[in-house]
């Protein structure tokens, strides 16, 4: 069985984003980039699979700048096979991430696509739900837990209120969610390794995939800031001042 | 130019959420109808009906519907879409499992978690975990948006729209199997007045149930947790607050050992008198706390419990 995983370069978990003074986006000159939490997620969930014998070849996909090769990179440390890196300066939107992915889905020809349920960047949440239309492939978003038997995948998945279990046909487009499973650091001899794989380079224009943007950025702000307030010395202090507040 | 608005609900309950979706419909355009998708869920379309502003409820059920299968949800709104312009989802995670379905469909971009109406193409949304705010302009024929209900104000009660029954649609190669609910009292976490949420400094599943379940209670209040305690495993994921759980708006937030992550803020700075509880009082979390005290959870919170009990709560 083959795994496609999808993996996005964006800003890392832990810096704080700023807004460009001319509102134009925000500011990623300088800043840590990273592989996104959400598709390291996805990797490590193909790379169990794969060392438990259910997957034969992952293959990690990404979509951005030069520089997503390193995040491709990272996947194949981590124990993906080999890469393809669709280069491009434009920011794609969902809808044209969702169609690029179709291509490489119909060159590829997986039984299952693993991906991030969000990107902590755009935080749409859209690109496997609509990748999962686009192909008429069943979707299972937010797993929690996948079991893989010949020809389904049973998924359970975190919902509003507590967990559901889907028994989805494959191929299928599953997204993973936080607690899927922690994923693992690469070791060193596993990075030198990964840098004699394979990443296939390939441009937008290798595909026949209009991705001009259907959305017009008119301004990105910063939004408005919560200014903090005071310190109470004890509890007793504290419900009476929220008492006062009429919140209680 | 029409709006759908689907409606956010459990089969048996509509919830307060499509009432808040419904007020960003009605800033879009003046007939707004609304879509109940589910199985036995006559009485969710007769409380929709009852919504100010709406003009008439539709009624799509089915089996794979009952269960929220993506694929059937999408399907059911498709049959759908010629009628309308716009169609608004509540951005919960049901919701967000199949809008962006209805949009690769249409081939339009869908937009994402929007927190304001500007004009009737053009919307404003956070990006980067709330740090940002995009403003955006479609120019799609055809909108395919989720609301974030906390943005808006729920719409008034006391209309008398019309219900219709409208085809359901099945779940395709997807199989419901079962579903494991968290069977609670407390008020629902995305609507609550009160939310008492506790993070990492929590250490165990039990010392979370033991410190923060029980005030609460006290409180009316539902439980929320940071993604720390729940990447712990000391909380479920259903009370994660934050970029990519909940967002909550209550009138009142305390947080318990909770240092005040990007991430968590993104999913609570909007609520009106947030708390802080906390022993590290660099904590970043009091960067936003009306009320800070700095203290151990141990002994502040029993402390807090016996000053609600005296203030008579």
């Amino acid at each position: 069985m083959k795994v496609l995983v999808p993996v996005k370069r964006v800003i890392d978990y832990n810096v704080k984003a700023r807004v460009k003074a001319d509102q134009t986006g925000v500011d990623l000159a300088n800043v840590k980039m990273s592989m996104n939490p959400f598709c390291e997620i996805a990797v490590e969930e193909a790379v169990r699979l794969k060392e438990k014998g259910v997957a034969t070849e992952v293959v990690i996909v990404s979509i951005g700048p030069a520089q997503a090769q390193e995040t491709i990179r990272t996947a194949l440390a981590m124990g993906g096979d080999r890469g393809v890196l669709i280069t491009t300066d434009a920011d794609p939107e969902p809808l044209a991430v969702a169609k690029l992915l179709a291509a490489v889905v119909a060159e590829e020809n997986p039984n299952l696509v693993l991906m991030g349920k969000q990107a902590i960047d755009g935080d749409n949440n859209a690109v496997g739900q609509m990748l999962s239309a686009l192909l008429g492939w069943p979707q299972a978003t937010y797993a929690s837990a996948i079991e893989v038997s010949g020809s389904t995948a049973k998924v359970t998945r975190e919902v509003d209120g507590g967990l559901q279990v889907l028994d989805v046909d494959l191929p299928a487009v599953i997204t993973a969610d936080l607690r899927l499973n922690e994923p693992r650091y690469a070791s060193l001899p596993n990075i030198m390794k990964a840098k004699k794989k394979e990443i296939a380079q390939k441009a937008v224009a290798d595909y026949s995939v209009d991705i001009a943007p259907r959305l017009k950025v008119i301004k990105v702000t910063e939004p408005a800031k919560r200014s903090a307030g005071i310190k109470v010395e004890t509890a007793a202090d504290l419900v009476s001042k929220l008492n006062t507040a009429g919140v209680l | 130019m029409a709006v759908l608005v689907v409606a956010d609900n459990d089969n048996a309950h509509l919830r307060d959420g499509t009432h808040k979706v419904v007020t960003a419909a009605l800033k879009i355009s003046g007939d707004v109808d609304v879509l109940v998708l589910g199985k036995g869920a006559k009485g969710v379309a007769d409380a929709a009906a009852k919504i100010a502003g709406v003009r008439k409820v539709l009624l799509a059920e089915s089996e794979a519907l009952g269960h929220g299968i993506a694929e059937a949800q999408a399907d059911a709104v498709l049959a759908l879409a010629g009628n309308y312009d716009a169609i608004l989802v509540p951005a919960t995670s049901g919701g967000k499992n199949f809008a962006p379905r209805v949009a690769a469909k249409l081939d339009v971009a869908p937009i994402s978690d929007i927190v304001e109406v500007v004009s009737a193409d053009t919307f404003t949304r956070p990006i980067y975990a709330g740090n940002a705010l995009e403003t955006v302009q479609s120019s799609d024929a055809k909108k395919v948006i989720t609301v974030r209900p906390t943005a808006f104000p729920a719409a008034g009660e006391g209309g008398s729209a019309s219900v219709e029954t409208v085809g359901g649609a099945d779940a395709g190669k997807t199989r419901f199997v079962s579903e494991e609910m968290v069977k609670s009292d407390r008020p629902e976490l995305a609507a609550a007045k009160i939310v008492v949420s506790g993070g990492r400094a929590m250490g165990s599943a039990e010392e979370f149930q033991r410190v923060i379940e029980p005030l609460a209670d006290k409180l009316g209040a539902a439980v929320g947790a940071s993604r720390a305690a729940v990447d712990a495993g000391y909380a479920p994921n259903d009370y994660q607050v934050g970029q990519t759980g909940k967002v909550v708006a209550p009138a009142l937030y305390v947080a318990i050992g909770i240092s005040g992550a990007i991430q968590h803020l993104a999913g609570m700075k909007d609520s009106k008198v947030i708390v802080a509880i906390n022993k590290d009082a660099d904590a970043p979390i009091f960067q936003v706390a009306d009320f800070g005290l700095v203290a151990d959870y141990k002994t502040a919170v029993p402390e807090l419990m016996d000053a609600l009990t005296a203030a008579g709560k």
